[in-house]
């Protein structure tokens, strides 16, 4: 069995070659498009779940090496795969969450001109994923990690008549570019220092992990050589998981159809940058530096991106930001060291997320057919449009509220253990701090704030839809439905892998903790990264985070259904501080200001002011030159030959004056 | 075979003689032959690259010598011709690319085909000349003898500009040239005085056994390397290029980015480096320093071009300046990616040259402004022009990204850490000019009404990019079969350069010549 990992990135490859290829010409038919996709990725999960089986006891990991890749001189690249509880993991959840979306996909692009391309993009978008996780080494890794940017930029264009959609993905791609540059420089920093100061040429993670101990004391501009290169990977990790400062992308890759953006744009791709820390967790954990740098840029992002949810009524860009807050919780998970915690938020919120996705995407399919049949030209998307619709869409709503109910930490759904624990070490860690504890408290508030704000000005109060679409809003069918369903139930009970101690009555033990040890128990033991308390604390601060949930969800029930004429109020009182929030702060317009004219306004100096008027004035003037000297020699071939007799004796005159006279 | 690298070079010369018989009148029969003459070219290379002995051996093969030009007993020049794993690709790229390009006239030429083909032909023979030549003497007749087919090719088939451009092209290549023919002559004079055998001509081997005096290697490297700099080209004497790529008809400008650039970087690996290694070891910030210019200048300026191959021209300034930076990386992941690198250049801008040519034949313009939405109407060629694209940014899994990940490794390892550093800059910005390009041209709505019913590629134009395409994802996920033939021929090369380098470092005194036979003028 051990050789048959391949077989996990093989099958949505393949899937996405034969859609490609056959899927306009030849399949046409969107039953059997759709279900080649799903199949695919259905078949990469079984594979995944047979291998989960064999891990644990003697296995720690398996390793296969399918064939070599390059191979120059002491660099030595494999197309080798790892397998471990880690990648065990998110495999799961890419192919499990993977099949239910792609399933999803089959109801909701139904009638597309671009169904065949759309699932030929989904299958390569999990095959690059998976190649992300699987790869046993950091460049196989990279072939993951850039080819989910092109997958993302492929779909977030998909419409690709839209000028904002071709934008949008041409600005994911640069961006995500910009920290692909970070991770480039760690992979160099890493592979040159291990391979010239120690001997060890490798980049593969399992030898790295084993060899990092022989960084501990080598420096590299004045800092250990590990802060460097893991400041540069983390560069690399904020532009995939749209952390400050190359977050922008995430809100505008909504423009992408809606299960891009669960699928990519919540639930894996933007994990990316979560679990490339918890791969190289070992590098990570020696420098304190750069830990703490994760931590602090993590916090500060969740705190920001929830402050901009608070003032979109697009539910897409209200999710976006949600995400991007989500992932901040995550990266302040890695930096106190709370690795497990991190990669358990990242699995609940897959589940969450994503079933808030579909359902935002459910809704909009409803919106946009009920609109479209009316012939209404109102936005399906805005919120504001909406109102009252649990009557319409009962499983909808449900499965949206009980997501709701995740993401805001309300005690035994999903969300609860996972950011109670991140929220319990950033705390108690050695690595921890009160200040980024203090700001994921807030952040958490204002997550249940502003989640419950969408909630209720989706599904609660009176229906705002226009009056002749009002009526044809209808719950969507069941491959939409279904998926939904099984998300909620998963976002509901999913946290019970990771039951903390504290509470843990019936002892059934921390299953998730368990399982991921062999992967992280090694680097905080070495460094004793560990998260010291009581019970008697842990659970007050858990207490705590449940006020806290409980004051921002009342604060939402107060200004969305009980009184809904004071969020105008508050507008009005503030304007300034509403215009701020509702225009993202700036941040796109100071990003332009300061990089995207000056680099345009140099481009062009280059060209029209070196290129043309030095360079080739440089050239053509020395052609000018030229011709002007010429033309005043041709006057002396004048054709006349009194003229070159006259010449002649001048010559001899001065010739013999110059002989006379030495 | 022993004959196979002359067969091989002069088989497009005896069918450009055969094709002086063909009617004139006969546009599709010229074209045909041609195509033939190129095909069985290839054909005739073909075994070189299942040569399995090239894995293991440094050496020259299928060498083969015949004495040539005797004057006295003083001046000697040989028909001198071998291949190792440096040229292996090159001569392989040059024969692939020819038919390719051949196909691509089939509605673009239309003026006077004859004379067109012909030009072809004795282009071909000149650049896999070139490649081949192991006397250096010859190594210039040869490239010459190329120079004179492309001057034709622009300025009788070019564009509106056709003239300027021709005649740019033409100065600038020369003046470099001229340099290097009067350094060519002296390291002549030089190894006779020195003792070498007159016999031996101007062979290659035998000038990497001098021993040049420090001084001397400097001017000698900088007529060598300015000769070479505006062949590749390097900033800041990269300004023909656009020119010349603007008003070359299609099958030149692949011609001309496809193999003719590689000639000069194949000049640093070849000639400028080995012959002069102290001079080289000198002037390594330096061209290290313009490299990297030239990789952040070409994308900065490709960035702001409104006339779409101009901007692939300039992209090939940033490209070449990728493959500078790895050759003088002088280590052997560096020369690997830049060797790799000059393949795919090959592979990747000639069938960006292509891709242009096809919408140049629909539309007669190359002005970005006018085009828009094409991937509604085209959807094969967008396809193709998104892989295309895709490799040109070097994404993991194309050919771009091996090349230029190696060099930036090699970069990173040798002493051009911060160099590499600014190069990977260059990456972002390669995606930054190219995907606004490719939104432009392909993507939005079409708001031209001329681009609504634009047909799609046929069949013989995806003919032209298929093997294109097969090499962009072969070379991605499977290089080793081309580094595991160069990498003998390299790693002689590094030695017998940083040997040479060592041996001067440890040696404070020039110590001239060979034989330790010292030079009287």
């Amino acid at each position: 069995m051990h050789d048959k990992l391949w077989l996990i990135p093989f099958f949505p490859l393949v899937g996405s070659i034969i859609n490609g290829l056959f899927g306009k010409r030849f399949i046409r038919n969107e039953a059997v498009i759709g279900a080649i996709g799903t199949g695919a990725v259905f078949l990469s999960f079984l594979v995944t779940c047979m291998h989960f089986f064999q891990l644990g006891g003697e296995t720690e990991r398996i390793q296969q090496v399918v064939a070599s890749w390059m191979t120059v001189g002491n660099l030595q690249v494999d197309w080798g795969f790892l397998f471990d509880p880690l990648s065990a993991l998110m495999l799961m959840v890419i192919c499990g969450v993977g099949s239910l979306i792609h399933l999803y996909s089959i109801g909701y692009m139904h009638g597309e001109e671009g169904f065949y391309r759309f699932f030929s993009y989904l299958n390569l978008f999990v095959f690059s994923m998976i190649m992300l996780v699987l790869g046993n080494n950091a460049l196989v890794m990279f072939v993951g990690w850039e080819g989910v940017g092109l997958c993302s930029y492929l779909l977030i264009g998909y419409y690709f008549e839209k000028q904002s959609a071709g934008d949008a993905a041409k600005k994911a791609f640069v961006m995500n570019r910009v920290g692909d540059f970070g991770f480039l420089l760690g992979l160099f920093t890493i592979f040159w220092t291990l391979g010239s100061k120690h001997g060890v040429w490798t980049i593969n993670f399992v030898e790295i992990s084993e060899q990092a101990h022989l960084l501990s004391g080598d420096m590299m501009f004045g800092v250990g050589v590990t802060t460097v290169a893991t400041l540069c990977f983390f560069l690399g990790a904020t532009g995939k998981s749209a952390q400050i400062p190359l977050f922008t992308w995430l809100p505008d890759a909504m423009e992408g159809p809606t299960p891009v953006s669960a699928l990519i744009h919540a639930a894996t791709m933007v994990t990316a940058g979560v679990y490339m820390i918890g791969r190289m967790n070992v590098l990570f954990a020696m420098s304190p530096t750069t830990m703490a740098v994760v931590a602090l840029v993590g916090a500060c992002t969740a705190i920001f991106a929830a402050s901009i949810g608070f003032a979109q009524n697009d539910i897409k860009r209200v999710l976006a930001y949600s995400t991007v807050s989500q992932l901040g919780f995550m990266f302040m998970a890695m930096g106190v060291g709370a690795f497990t915690a991190g990669i358990f938020h990242l699995m609940t919120h897959a589940f969450f997320k994503a079933c808030l996705f579909l359902g935002s995407g459910s809704v909009i399919h409803a919106m946009h057919h009920a609109l479209h049949h009316a012939h209404v030209d109102d936005d399906p998307q805005d919120m504001r449009n909406m109102g009252g619709l649990r009557k319409f869409m009962p499983i909808t709503h449900a499965t949206f509220g009980l997501s709701c109910l995740a993401i805001a930490g309300i005690p035994f759904f999903s969300g609860f253990f996972s950011k109670d624990e991140i929220l319990w070490w950033t705390f108690a860690s050695t690595r921890g701090s009160l200040l980024v504890w203090g700001i994921g408290a807030v952040a958490a508030t204002m997550t249940a704030f502003y989640m419950f704000r969408c909630l209720y000005m989706t599904f609660y109060g009176e229906q705002r839809t226009h009056k002749k679409a009002k009526d044809h809003v209808h719950e969507s069918p069941w491959v939409i439905t279904l998926p939904l369903v099984v998300l909620a139930a998963l976002a509901t009970v999913g946290g019970l892998v990771g039951i903390p101690h504290a509470i843990d009555i019936l002892h059934v033990g921390n299953k998730l903790e368990h399982f991921l040890a062999p992967v992280f128990e090694h680097s905080q033991k070495l460094h004793a990264i560990e998260a010291h308390g009581s019970a008697a604390t842990e659970i007050s601060l858990m207490v705590f985070s449940v006020v806290v949930a409980a004051i921002g969800i009342s604060c939402a029930t107060l200004f969305y259904l009980k009184k809904t004429d004071l969020p105008g109020k508050f507008t009005s009182t503030f304007p300034n501080l509403h215009r701020w929030v509702f225009n993202k702060w700036y941040i796109d317009e100071l990003y332009d200001a300061l990089f995207v004219n000056p680099t345009k306004r140099l481009g062009t100096f280059c060209w029209k002011g070196f290129d043309v008027q030095v360079v080739d004035g440089i050239v053509n003037g020395t052609g000018k030159l030229v011709n002007v000297f010429s033309t005043a020699l041709r006057y002396t071939q004048s054709g006349l030959f009194q003229n070159y007799a006259l010449t002649m004796v001048l010559g001899m005159v001065v010739m013999v004056a110059i002989f006379i006279l030495q | 075979m022993s004959n196979l690298l002359s067969l091989m070079t002069f088989f497009p010369l005896v069918g450009m003689v055969v094709l002086l018989f063909l009617p004139r009148e006969s546009d599709r029969l010229l074209k045909t032959v041609t195509l033939v003459i190129t095909l069985i070219t290839f054909l005739i290379s073909l075994p070189l690259a299942f040569d399995d002995a090239f894995r293991t051996s440094a050496e020259m093969r299928y060498v083969e010598f015949a004495q040539w030009i005797n004057i006295g007993e003083y001046f000697r020049m040989n028909y001198y011709v071998g291949i190792d794993g440096i040229s292996l690709w090159l001569v392989l790229l040059t024969t692939f690319i020819m038919p390719i390009s051949v196909l691509s006239t089939w509605h673009a030429v239309e003026k006077n085909t004859k004379g067109f083909m012909a030009l072809l032909l004795l282009l071909e023979t000149g650049m896999l000349g070139a490649f081949i030549a192991l006397d250096v003497f010859l190594f210039y007749i040869f490239w010459e003898l190329m120079l004179i087919p492309m001057y034709f090719l622009i300025g009788i088939w070019g564009g509106k500009n056709r003239i300027y451009a021709a005649i740019k092209f033409f100065i600038f290549t020369a003046v470099g040239s001229l340099l290097m023919l009067v350094a060519i002559i002296y390291v002549y004079y030089y190894a006779v005085k020195a003792g070498l055998p007159f016999q031996s001509g101007f062979s290659i081997a035998h000038f990497y056994q001098l021993n040049l005096p420090a001084h001397l290697q400097t001017w000698l490297f900088l007529a060598f390397a300015f000769s070479f700099a505006i062949k590749v080209p390097m900033f800041p004497v990269h300004t023909w290029l656009p020119d010349a790529h603007t008003e070359a008809p299609t099958a030149g400008s692949v011609i001309l980015a496809a193999i003719m650039l590689k000639m000069g970087t194949y000049g640093y690996v070849r000639f400028a480096i080995p012959l002069f290694p102290e001079a080289t070891l000198q002037f390594t910030p330096l061209f290290a320093t313009l490299a990297v210019i030239g990789i952040i200048y070409g994308a900065l300026v490709a960035m702001m071009q409104d006339d779409v191959k101009k901007l692939v021209a300039y992209s090939s300034v940033s490209h070449l300046g990728f493959v500078m930076l790895g050759i003088f990386a002088m280590n052997l992941q560096g020369l690997a990616g830049g060797m790799l690198q000059m393949i795919n250049h090959g592979i990747s801008t000639g069938a960006l040259f292509l891709i242009v040519g096809f919408i140049y034949e629909r539309r007669h313009t190359r002005l970005i402004a006018e085009f828009g939405g094409i991937s509604k109407t085209m959807p094969v060629f967008a396809t193709i022009f998104m892989i295309i694209t895709f490799s040109s940014i070097g994404l993991p899994g194309t050919n771009g990204f091996v090349g230029e990940f190696l060099i930036l490794v090699g970069a990173f390892e040798s002493g051009l850490r911060w160099y590499a550093v600014l190069a990977t800059t260059g990456v972002i910005l390669a995606a930054v000019y190219m995907l606004w390009m490719f939104q432009r041209v392909m993507m939005g709505k079409i708001t031209n009404p001329k681009n609504e019913k634009l047909e799609d590629l046929s069949a013989r134009e995806v003919a032209v990019m298929l093997p294109l395409l097969l090499f962009v994802f072969w070379i991605g996920f499977y290089p080793n079969t081309f580094l595991d033939k160069m990498n003998p021929s390299l790693e002689n090369l590094i030695q017998q350069v940083k040997g040479k380098q060592q041996v001067a470092m440890l040696v404070e005194a020039p110590t001239p010549s060979v034989a330790k036979i010292t030079v009287n003028e």
